[in-house]
C-alpha cells in the first residue's frame, strides 16, 4: 500500500478520523439527509460539511456524481497525493504506465430523487383497482427525472469517475457484495497485481445508502439499532444491549502497488497486503450460518494465502456490526479458527464509532488497520460498557491499547453470506 | 493459416467451459437461444410487461413466460418468494449450466454430490436491480396527506406495510447468494456490478480465480431484468433507447447499420460453468471451449454514457486479451462485439476494434447479436460468450440482423449471411456506459 484516503462521518482526512477512532468519538446523530423523525430509527452516521470541490480542480467533470461517489473522489485524491500519483491531467510524470494501473471499488448505488420517486407512485397508483397506471406514472417521471441522476445511480459509476480523475486504463471493476464489497475489492485488486495484470490498483469502496428506501429496507429487516434516545451509544458491538447497526456513509481508497513499482518510483510503503480469502455461506439469505462456516472458511483461506498460522495474527479488525447475530457468529468463527491458542488475538470494531458504511465499510476500516500498524496502537471498541457474557474474546473496550502490531486481519461479512478477509503486514523494508 | 499455439500458459492450468445455461428473449435455454440466432428469429417485441404508452421507447426483448418453481429443487421453493426477476433468471440459467456440465451439486441431487463445495466459486454479474413499484405502491399510497406523499406518515405507518424481507430481493449480490445456496457452492463468491460489461468481467474474474488455484470450478455469468419501468426510464432519458418501431420491432435494434438510432433493452441471464482443464479431463467432462485470454481496460469520456470516439479503451482490452492468449489478430476467426445500435458508440467501438486488429479488421467476420437478442445489460456479455461457444462448436456463424448498410466510417466485416467455417479463436469484446471495457478470447477445444 502506498496511499490511503478517507471521507467518513468521523472526518475528511486520515488523521482526523484516526484521532476520533482512538478517542471513541461517535459520528452518530439524528438523521439530516432526509426527514426520519417518525421512522423506527431516527439517527445515522453522516458525513458532515464535505465539499468535493475542495479536492478536485475540475468539478465540472464530476458534477452529477452521486453522494457516495463524491466521497470517493476526495478519498482518491488524498490517496493519490500520498502515493505520488498524478490526478486530473493527461500528461503524467509519476512513472506509472496507465495501462498497468487499474481500479477496483466495492461501490454502492446512488439514490433516486425521492420527491419525484414517491410522487410518481402516488400519481400512478390506482388504489381502487389495485394496479399501477403506467401512463400517469410516466408523465411525472419523464417530466421531472434527471437522466444524469439515473446514470449516476449505477454502482459502477464511481469507478468511472476515478478513471476520469486518474486516467486509469488498466482493469477497472466494481463489485457490490453488500457489506463485504470493499474488502473484496481490495483482495481482488491485490490478486490482479500479484498475478501480473496490473502494477497499481486504486482500490477501496464508497457508499451512501442513507436514503428512504435503503434505510427502510434495513429497518424492516430489524437490522438497525432503534436507540433513538442516544445515537452516539447505539453502535455497541459485542455488548449485551446491542440491538442493531448504525447506518453510515463514506469512502475509503487505498493505493495498492507491486513492490517493484513502488521501489522504482520511490513511493513510501505504508503496509503490505499479504493474504486474501473469499467464501460463501451457501446457507440462507436471511441468516448467517449458525456455526460461522463461511467466515471460518474465508479466514482460513486468507491465512493459507498469506502462508500464516492463526498464531501469527496480532489483531483482528472485526466486521462487528452491533447486531445480535453478527457479533455472536463472528465471535464463534474466531474462536473456532483461533481455538487452539491460549491467548486469542484482540478484536475490535471500528463500526462502534464510524457506523456501518455498507459497501465502503471494509476499506474505511482497513485504513484504520494501516494506522494501527504505523502507530503500534489497537483502536478500541467504543461503547463497550456491558460486554455480552456469552462473548468472551478480548474486544479492547473503550480505550486504545499500545501493542507491537505486525500482522492484522480484516474481516467483512455481507448480507446473503458472502465473506471476505484481507491480511496486512507491517512493511519492514525487505522482500 | 495455422494458429500459433501459445508458447506458455505461464504455469497456469488451462480454464475450460463445460456447461452453458441461458434465459433470453429467444427462449429458456442456451440451445433455444442458439436455434433462434441461427434461424434469424428476433426476440424483440412491443413491451407487454407494463404499459409503455407514456415511454419514448416501447419495444424490448422479453423472455418467455416461466414458472420459477420448475427450475429450483422443492427444498428451495420458499426461497423463491425472495427472488426478484433478476435473481430468477440467474437461478434458471445456473441450473441449466450446471446440469449440462455433468457436475452434481446439492441442488441437482443431494444424494450424489460430485463437487467439493469449498472449491466451487460463484461469480455473477448483476445490474442495479429495480424494485417492483407495484409491490411498494400500497405502502406509499398509505403515506399520503392531502393527496401528496408525506414522509412523516411513511415513517410512522407506511413502511410497516412493506414486507420485512423486502430489501433482500433487490441487493445485487443476491443473484450469487441464491445460486450458491441452492447448489451449496461455498468457494469464493463475488457480484460484479459493472453495467453492460458485467457478464464479461464476471467470467474474466472467474477465470482468474481458477488460474490462481482458489477454486476448481466456477459458475459465472450475469443476469439482468431490464424490461421494467425504472430501468427503461433511465435509458430513455439518456437517449440510448430507440424510439418508434412498434409496428416492426424486429427492425428496431440495428448494430453498425447506417439507419441505427439507438439500442433496445431486454432481459436475460447467461451462465457458464468454468473449470480447471485438468479436473475436467479427469472426470471426462465434455469440454465445450477454452478461455484462451482475457483483457480489460476503461474508456474515458466527459459524457460518461458515451464511448470515447477513438475506442481506445476497447482497443487496449483487445490487445491485452490477444497477448494473454498468445495469439495475433490474424488468428481470430470471429468477433462478437458489444454493438448496441447506438450510432456514436458503435462507431467508436468499431474504431477500437479496427485499431486493435489492424489488417485483420477488414476480413475477420464480425457478428453483433443484439439485433436479435436485444441489449440485456449485465447478461449481455455472458449471452455473447455462450453464442460464441455455440458458433465454435457448430462451425457456423449465423447472419447478423438489421445491418443492411454499414454505417459510414465503420470498416468492420459484419456478416449478413451465415458462414460455415472452422473457428479456432473467437473474440468477445464489450464496454458499458460509464466506460469499463473487457475482451475475452475463446478457443476451440478440439484444436
Amino acid at each position: 500500500m502506498t496511499g490511503i484516503g478517507i471521507v467518513c462521518p468521523l472526518g475528511h482526512d486520515v488523521e482526523t478520523v484516526w484521532q476520533a477512532v482512538l478517542a471513541g468519538r461517535s459520528g452518530a446523530a439524528n438523521t439530516t439527509i432526509f426527514d426520519a423523525s417518525t421512522h423506527p430509527t431516527q439517527f445515522d452516521s453522516e458525513v458532515k460539511g464535505y465539499d468535493v470541490a475542495r479536492y478536485i480542480r475540475h468539478p465540472e467533470l464530476h458534477r452529477h456524481a452521486n453522494r457516495g461517489c463524491q466521497f470517493a473522489l476526495g478519498a482518491a485524491v488524498q490517496a493519490c497525493r500520498q502515493a505520488g500519483i498524478d490526478v486530473e491531467t493527461d500528461t503524467v510524470h509519476d512513472g506509472i504506465d496507465r495501462t498497468r494501473m487499474g481500479i477496483y471499488l466495492g461501490s454502492g448505488e446512488g439514490s433516486v430523487d425521492n420527491d419525484i420517486f414517491f410522487a410518481a407512485i402516488v400519481a400512478g397508483w390506482d388504489v381502487h383497482a389495485g394496479r399501477m397506471d403506467w401512463r400517469r406514472w410516466a408523465k411525472v417521471v419523464f417530466g421531472q427525472n434527471s437522466a444524469m441522476q439515473g446514470l449516476e445511480q449505477e454502482p459502477h459509476m464511481p469507478a468511472a469517475h476515478i478513471a476520469m480523475l486518474t486516467s486509469a486504463r488498466g482493469p477497472v471493476r466494481s463489485c457490490l457484495t453488500a457489506c463485504a464489497a470493499s474488502t473484496q475489492a481490495i483482495g481482488e485488486a491485490m490478486m490482479l497485481i500479484r498475478h501480473g495484470h496490473a502494477d497499481v490498483m486504486i482500490s477501496g469502496g464508497c457508499h451512501s445508502m442513507i436514503h428512504p428506501m435503503g434505510v427502510m429496507g434495513f429497518s424492516r429487516l430489524t437490522a438497525l439499532s432503534t436507540r433513538n434516545d442516544s445515537p452516539p451509544t447505539a453502535s455497541r458491538p459485542f455488548s449485551a444491549s446491542r440491538n442493531g447497526f448504525v447506518i453510515g456513509e463514506g469512502a475509503g481508497v487505498l493505493i495498492l502497488e507491486s513492490l517493484d513499482s513502488a521501489r522504482r518510483r520511490g513511493a513510501k510503503v505504508l503496509a503490505e497486503v499479504i493474504g486474501y480469502g473469499s467464501s460463501a455461506d451457501a446457507f440462507r439469505v436471511t441468516d448467517m450460518h449458525d456455526e460461522g462456516r463461511g467466515p471460518i472458511q474465508a479466514i482460513r483461506a486468507a491465512l493459507k494465502d498469506a502462508d500464516l498460522s492463526p498464531c501469527d495474527i496480532d489483531y483482528i479488525n472485526a466486521h462487528g456490526t452491533s447486531t445480535v447475530e453478527n457479533d455472536s457468529i463472528e465471535t464463534l468463527a474466531i474462536r473456532t479458527v483461533f481455538g487452539g491458542q491460549a491467548t486469542k488475538p484482540p478484536v475490535s470494531s471500528i463500526k462502534s464509532t464510524m457506523g456501518h458504511l455498507i459497501g465502503a465499510a471494509g476499506a474505511a476500516e482497513l485504513i484504520t488497520c494501516v494506522l494501527a500498524i504505523r502507530d503500534g496502537v489497537i483502536p478500541p471498541t467504543a461503547n463497550l460498557t456491558d460486554q455480552d457474557p456469552k462473548l468472551d474474546l478480548d474486544y479492547v473496550p473503550l480505550k486504545p491499547r499500545k501493542a507491537n502490531l505486525r500482522i492484522i486481519m480484516k474481516e467483512s461479512f455481507g448480507f446473503g453470506g458472502q465473506n471476505n478477509v484481507v491480511i496486512i503486514r507491517r512493511f519492514d523494508g525487505h522482500g | 493459416m495455422a494458429a500459433r499455439r501459445p508458447e506458455s500458459y505461464m504455469g497456469r492450468p488451462r480454464v475450460v467451459i463445460t456447461g452453458l445455461g441461458a434465459v433470453s428473449p429467444l427462449g429458456l435455454s442456451a440451445a433455444a437461444m442458439w436455434e433462434g440466432l441461427v434461424q434469424g428469429r428476433c426476440g424483440i417485441s412491443r413491451i407487454t410487461a407494463f404499459d409503455p404508452t407514456g415511454f419514448t421507447c416501447r419495444v424490448a426483448g422479453q423472455a418467455p413466460d416461466y414458472k420459477i418453481a420448475d427450475f429450483i429443487p422443492k427444498t428451495s421453493r420458499k426461497a423463491a418468494k425472495l427472488m426478484s426477476r433478476d435473481i430468477e433468471l440467474a437461478v434458471i440459467a445456473a441450473d441449466q449450466a450446471i446440469r449440462e456440465s455433468g457436475l452434481v451439486t446439492r441442488g441437482i441431487d443431494p444424494e450424489h454430490v460430485t463437487i467439493r463445495p469449498e472449491r466451487a466459486a460463484v461469480n455473477l454479474g448483476a445490474g442495479l436491480i429495480s424494485c417492483d413499484l407495484v409491490e411498494l405502491a400500497p405502502a406509499v399510497a398509505a403515506s399520503t396527506r392531502d393527496g401528496r406523499f408525506d414522509i412523516h406518515r411513511w415513517g410512522s405507518e407506511g413502511i410497516a406495510l412493506v414486507s420485512p424481507l423486502w430489501l433482500l430481493k433487490y441487493l445485487p449480490n443476491m443473484l450469487a447468494c441464491h445460486v450458491s445456496i441452492i447448489h451449496d457452492l461455498q468457494g469464493p463468491s463475488n457480484s460484479i456490478t459493472c453495467g453492460e460489461v458485467s457478464g464479461h468481467l464476471a467470467v474474466a474474474e472467474a477465470k482468474q480465480i481458477l488460474d490462481r488455484g482458489d477454486a476448481d470450478v466456477s459458475v459465472a455469468g450475469g443476469a439482468e431484468a431490464k424490461v421494467n419501468p425504472l430501468v427503461m426510464l433511465t435509458q430513455c432519458l439518456l437517449n440510448r433507447a430507440v424510439c418508434g418501431y412498434e409496428d416492426h420491432p424486429e427492425a428496431a435494434c440495428r448494430p453498425f447499420d447506417a439507419q441505427a438510432k439507438g439500442s433496445v433493452f431486454g432481459e436475460g441471464a447467461g451462465v457458464l460453468v468454468l473449470e480447471n482443464a485438468d479436473t475436467a479431463r479427469d472426470r471426462k467432462a465434455k469440454v465445450l471451449a477454452e478461455i484462451a485470454g482475457v483483457g480489460h481496460s476503461c474508456s474515458i469520456h466527459p459524457r460518461y454514457q458515451s464511448l470515447e470516439p477513438d475506442g481506445r479503451g476497447v482497443r487496449i482490452a483487445i490487445e491485452q486479451a490477444l497477448a494473454d492468449a498468445g495469439i495475433g489478430p490474424e488468428d481470430l476467426d470471429l468477433v462478437i462485439p458489444h454493438g448496441t445500435g447506438i450510432p456514436e458508440d458503435d462507431l467508436a467501438e468499431a474504431r477500437g476494434i479496427e485499431a486493435a486488429l489492424g489488417c485483420a479488421a477488414t476480413t475477420v467476420p464480425v457478428w453483433p447479436t443484439k439485433g436479435l437478442l436485444s441489449n440485456t445489460g449485465a447478461a449481455s456479455g455472458s449471452l455473447d460468450l455462450i453464442a460464441m461457444v455455440c458458433a465454435i462448436r457448430n462451425g457456423l456463424i449465423p447472419a447478423a440482423k438489421n445491418c443492411d448498410q454499414r454505417a459510414q466510417g465503420c470498416g468492420l466485416n459484419v456478416v449478413t449471411r451465415a458462414v460455415r467455417a472452422r473457428l479456432r479463436y473467437g473474440l468477445c469484446c464489450s464496454y458499458t456506459y460509464g466506460g469499463q471495457t473487457a475482451a475475452i478470447i475463446l478457443g476451440n477445444a478440439e484444436c
